[in-house]
């Protein structure tokens, strides 16, 4: 997604190396994607789905 | 000892020599407090012999947090995925996207980081072992030219997004 829009960054965290963010972002199962520090996606959802909500966040 | 056996490097090799642009691993390190940067780093220098269009350039998270900063990284063990951007541009940063300038890697004259080469955007933070590494395959043949994964209809809606977007990814090696 990063790579097809220039306003989009990602980062894939290591939870189990970086705690503190894992406890910052109440990261209790993987994969959770955390979006503008607001929208939370839990686990693999399809395509399309994970780009909706993704994309429903609030501007920041 | 190699992480990757001979198997895995022989597949590794052929996928990377797809690449029809080169991608330069930037890895942040540092010295102290840094568990896995060693780790990180061998995983990098075998990518990097497995293909002559993979560079990695290591980048002192405190020495030069410049750099850092320009990539949004305040944490190591980091990667940041850049690519040559020649006149084939991969969809969604074309001419007519206007983005703002905090999408390109643009030199900050320090002179190691050439002009040529664009930030995609996509990084990792931890060691990338595990599944990890696999994703970092991906982003790095994605950044080498080849096509995305992702369906017509989203990488047009991807187009349209005019605002920036910050997604974490969270995961666990296992």
């Amino acid at each position: 997604m990063a790579f097809a829009s220039p306003h989009i960054t990602a980062t894939a965290v290591e939870a189990t190396e970086f705690p503190d963010l894992a406890r910052k972002y109440q990261v209790s199962g993987v994969p959770k994607t955390v979006v503008n520090e607001e929208v939370e996606i839990l686990g693999a959802l399809p395509e399309a789905a994970f780009i909706e909500q993704a994309l429903s966040s609030p501007r920041q | 000892m190699s992480l990757l056996s001979a198997a895995d490097q022989q597949k590794l090799r052929e996928a990377f020599d797809r690449m029809t642009r080169s991608v330069r691993l930037l890895f942040f390190s540092q010295a102290i407090g840094c568990e896995t940067c060693g780790e990180t780093r061998q995983i990098l220098d075998e990518l990097r012999g497995l293909s002559d269009r993979i560079s990695v350039e290591e980048i002192n998270l405190v020495l030069e947090g410049d750099k850092a900063k320009q990539y949004g990284v305040d944490r190591a063990p980091a990667i940041a995925i850049a690519y040559e951007s020649g006149s084939s541009e991969p969809g969604g940063s074309g001419e007519s996207s206007g983005s703002g300038g905090s999408s390109e890697a643009s030199s900050t004259g320090d002179g190691r980081m050439s002009d040529t080469m664009k930030d995609s955007r996509i990084r990792f933070l931890g060691a990338p072992s595990g599944w990890e590494f696999v994703s970092l395959v991906q982003a790095v043949l994605l950044a080498g030219g080849r096509e995305s994964a992702l369906s017509a209809a989203s990488l047009d809606r991807l187009r349209a997004v005019d605002r920036p977007i910050t997604m974490q990814v969270f995961t666990t090696p296992t």
